[in-house]
């Protein structure tokens, strides 16, 4: 029987009923008594010197306040990078100055370069348009390649070249791996792209910045992941504020998926133009400003070679990427293509030796950060396309090699300095065949056949690390930031509970969630459990949400502290019974001593704490509120295997998925709806940037895929009902609720298996293509077969 | 500036507004119904679909004043009498048809409209509609999901949770 409540139960999510009663508080719907707006004048050219900026016909128009250019910012510190790499020489990365706004140079269109703060947005926005900007136009610097030739024009004048950093990994290997391959019985070798996308959550950004002069109290309301995140970077390192005297809340937010973690120009201006102009001042973003100045996503141009021995045992793995940071290092932009990439490389298999190398490339485009997945899907996609490659190459089943290969044993350290904890990737394989009745694909390819289509069917393996720690060994890989976390417990007089956390909840339901973990633990309903997020007043430092770590790093916090509290309450309820503290059990809201029928409700425990009359002062404190911090001993190593059918019209080339299934050890779950949620979104996603979306530059640097009506957003057309499955749990060791995470898994694990599904179906129809690169669209898919 | 009056969830209002003014920002901005949402600035993204005079509108394609004398209806106005979800409402939270809330109130009227017209969608007549209103949490399976139960379809074959 599925329970109805506390861990493992598909509860309802509570926060729901706002949503659907149009009842949400997100920042857009903030509006503050005398707030003024701004608009920002953003640049339309992807390169130029910025000669002069004449703003004085704007500065007579109706409404406004005042206009700021770059100049107004030069005693205020640029956008920090919160992330340094160490390249393969030892050297530190190159860094460049990132202004809130563009001064001297403009090095990406949509890069904020004026800002009009007026009465009415409509104001601002008219105002804007007659600001007179003379620009000196550049040589846009938009292929990664090119950027890195000898005499290339360099985005920053300041940077010895458009190369940010040349990083091996793990470099001492190196040798070692060139020798394997060079021995090797057979080398599969893959050349691939992996396509530029847009995070695209459906509310756009806004920052509404507040200054209180009485209290020199400034206030940020934010559509951000991680609000004590941005009041570290902004206050300490942009602005200078310190972090007693600001503010920073995320209230609902409509969608991250990586986009919201980062700081951003916007969010400074609004805080500091607050108290410039002694005004709120309001920031909403339009759609077409999103596409041009939220950070985007993957983009890496990558050739991978997959040695083997002649029984198709997997010796070596050697990688060469180039990774496009665009003009500026955002927030965490050094971290995505190394260690959230480099060190997944070994995938779900026992290969001994693994060589990765990446280029970090300065380009005139929007800056390159985390996107749902955030390396992972990068390392995992080449990996899982090389396999399918080989498998055909050497002619066995896709299947069976991933099978010979996978690493069986655990903990296992792989060759790229990680150490696996627990799996069963056997268990999810043998799950994933059941879920998505391989058995029964010839048959059904059949029937597509009869039709005319050409069916496939492609199969990948996945691993994740998620809840990305400890903070002392993300130190020594240039983390400039801890990644604990942390949550308090306070427990109400009257025993009801509000929990204040760390992490952000923007759609993943922590508010339902996270009660179900302490209703477990003390026996009281869920709905006497309030959770408490996003706002930096009310919570203690928490480093937000991403990276799939609320669960497993948040939730063990609250599980610590909830502990703590569980352990005084005890000590209390000891004293009320006249009984050891150590013989008092908890259960059911009720606490017992062992072997007797002495008991005392949990209401009547946190009543004494507040109110105590009849209470051991002398031992213990009153009240009952604790709070821990936690910082993990590892990450955690979700893992799956996911299967995608295709049918592909050979005279259109456009494809159909068909049927989608995901098996995924997740370890232990709370609320399985939920789970099963993440899940669904981030194949839609993933199987978005495999057939749909890109984003997509001229030579000139001009962004050409910057609205809806030409970047392709999955749709509810384009997409089937999917079969998923996370029965198959290895609980991680090294926390204590058994959590791995499950936010990011169905973006890394679902683009492989939908492009092997399309060029198995290509091939079954005697098409000879071995690659096509992503999304697969129509004209792709075409043009490979009529070329093959 | 121009005087508009309408009727909206069932109270007659009015006010002033510029002629650029657009419906979705006299709701939100003036009369602060903020649960019509502005997720861009194409008409593709549907989350600021308002039922005018019956039918559902993207209210960021209409002006305000083009929506004199007409009667709104937005997501505000949804919930039964006694204030408990309606049968979509219901619907989407029983079969989490919702994650960041963003696109919900959009979806929520676009799926009303459909089932007014076409009282028993298949998936694909559902899937199809949708068409005008993008999600990026769910994967739309349980959107779909979700309107087939309102619809009285039985849902349970489909995949669970």
């Amino acid at each position: 029987m599925p329970k109805d409540s506390g861990i493992g139960a598909s509860t309802k999510r509570r926060e729901d009923v706002r949503f659907l009663t149009g009842a949400g508080n997100y920042t857009d719907d903030i509006n503050i008594h005398g707030q003024a707006y701004v608009h920002f004048l953003r640049a339309d050219v992807a390169h130029a010197t910025i000669n002069s900026i004449d703003t004085s016909g704007a500065a007579d128009m109706p409404g406004v306040l005042r206009i700021f250019t770059g100049a107004d910012f030069e005693a205020v510190g640029g956008l920090p990078c919160g992330w340094q790499v160490t390249d393969k020489h030892g050297q530190p990365m190159q860094e460049p100055k990132h202004p809130v706004l563009a001064h001297g140079k403009i090095r990406h269109v949509g890069e904020p370069v004026c800002a009009v703060v007026a009465e009415t947005y409509a104001q601002a926005r008219d105002a804007a348009e007659e600001i007179v900007l003379d620009l000196t136009e550049l040589p846009a610097m938009v292929d990664m390649k090119e950027a890195v030739k000898d005499g290339a024009t360099k985005v920053h004048d300041d940077l010895t070249s458009n190369l940010c950093y040349d990083w091996g990994f793990v470099e001492e290997n190196k040798d070692a791996v060139d020798e394997a391959i060079k021995n090797a019985a057979h080398v599969t070798t893959l050349e691939l792209v992996n396509n530029r996308l847009v995070a695209n959550p459906m509310e756009p950004r806004v920052a509404v910045g507040e200054y209180s002069r009485s209290d020199d109290m400034h206030t940020l309301h934010t559509t951000s992941q991680n609000p004590h995140v941005i009041r570290l970077l902004m206050g300490a390192f942009v602005l200078g504020i310190p972090e007693h005297k600001l503010r920073v809340v995320a209230p609902d937010v409509g969608g991250g998926f990586g986009t919201k973690i980062f700081h951003y120009a916007e969010e400074a201006f609004c805080t500091f133009a607050a108290k410039a102009v002694n005004r709120p001042v309001k920031w909403t973003s339009t759609r077409s400003e999103a596409f041009m100045s939220d950070a985007h996503g993957r983009d890496h141009v990558t050739k991978i070679e997959l040695a083997m021995d002649a029984d198709n045992n997997f010796t070596a793995i050697r990688t060469e990427t180039y990774a496009n940071m665009g003009a500026y290092l955002s927030t965490f932009a050094p971290s995505v293509p190394t260690w959230l990439h480099g060190t997944l490389m070994a995938g779900n298999y026992k290969t001994p030796l693994i060589y990765v190398n990446v280029k970090a490339v300065f380009t005139n485009t929007v800056p390159v950060d985390a996107y749902r997945g955030a390396g992972r899907p990068e390392a995992t996609f080449q990996l899982e396309r090389v396999i399918d490659k080989a498998a055909r190459e050497r002619g066995v089943d896709p299947i069976a090699l991933r099978r010979q290969n996978f690493v069986t044993e655990f903990p296992y350290a792989t060759p790229v300095a990680v150490e696996y904890d627990t799996g069963d990737y056997e268990a999810t394989m043998a799950k994933l065949e059941e879920i998505a009745d391989i058995g029964g694909f010839a048959a059904r390819r059949a029937a597509s056949e009869k039709n005319g289509k050409l069916r496939g069917l492609g199969v990948n393996c996945y691993i994740e690390a998620c809840g990305i720690a400890p903070s002392n060994l993300v130190g020594q890989l240039g983390a400039r930031a801890g990644l604990y976390d942390a949550a308090t417990v306070r427990v109400n007089a009257t025993g009801s509970i509000s929990v204040m956390v760390g992490a952000h909840s923007h759609g993943q339901g922590h508010e339902t969630s996270f009660p179900q973990v302490i209703s477990e633990m003390i026996g009281i309903p869920e709905d006497q459990i309030d959770i408490v997020h996003g706002d930096t007043s009310k919570i203690p430092f928490g480093m937000g949400t991403y990276g799939s770590r609320s669960l497993a790093v948040c939730g063990s916090a609250m599980v610590r502290a909830a502990e703590k509290v569980i352990n005084k309450a005890k000590k209390i309820a000891a004293h009320l019974l006249e009984a050891s503290d150590a013989d008092i059990e908890l259960k059911n809201g009720q606490f017992t001593v062992a072997g007797t029928d002495k008991s005392v409700a949990w209401g009547d425990v946190t009543l004494a704490a507040y109110v105590p009359h009849n209470y051991p002062l002398e031992d213990i404190e009153p009240g009952l509120e604790e709070t821990a911090f936690y910082d993990p001993a590892n990450f955690t190593y979700p893992a799956g295997a996911y299967a995608c059918e295709v049918e592909v019209d050979p005279d259109t080339g456009k494809v159909t998925i068909e049927r989608f299934s995901a098996a995924d050890d997740f370890g232990n779950i709370i609320n399985p709806m939920i789970v099963s949620g993440q899940v669904h979104g981030g194949i839609a996603q993933g199987i978005g940037q495999a057939l749909l979306e890109n984003c997509s530059y001229d030579e000139n640097g001009q962004l050409i895929s910057a609205s809806y009506m030409d970047y392709a957003m999955p749709r509810a057309d384009d997409l089937p009902f999917y079969s998923v499955d996370h029965s198959c749990q290895t609980p991680c060791t090294h926390n204590p609720l058994g959590v791995k995470g499950c936010g990011e898994a169905g973006a890394i694990g679902s683009p492989p298996s939908v492009v092997n599904a399309v060029i198995d179906a290509l091939q079954s129809g005697g098409k000879n293509v071995a690659h096509i690169d992503m999304p697969l669209t129509p004209s792709r898919v075409w043009a490979a077969m009529n070329n093959a | 500036m121009t005087s508009v009056s309408m009727t909206v969830n069932g109270k007659s209002v009015s006010g002033d507004v510029e002629g650029r003014t657009l419906l979705v920002d006299f709701l939100r901005n003036d009369l602060r119904l903020t649960g019509t949402h502005v997720g861009c600035d194409t008409s593709q993204c549907g989350a600021c679909v308002v039922h005018v005079n019956g039918a559902a509108v993207k209210a960021c394609a209409m002006f305000a004043v083009e929506a004199d004398g007409a009667d709104v209806a937005t997501i505000e106005g949804q919930a039964n009498a006694d204030g408990s979800l309606n049968t979509i409402q219901q619907a989407f939270q029983d079969h989490h048809g919702l994650q960041c809330g963003f696109c919900t109130p959009g979806m929520v009227m676009s799926a009303a409209a459909l089932l007014k017209d076409n009282p028993k969608p298949s998936e694909a007549e559902i899937r199809e509609y949708l068409e005008g209103n993008i999600c990026r949490c769910t994967g739309y399976h349980n959107i779909v999901k979700a309107i087939m139960a309102a619809s009285g379809q039985d849902v349970t074959a489909i995949a669970a949770e």
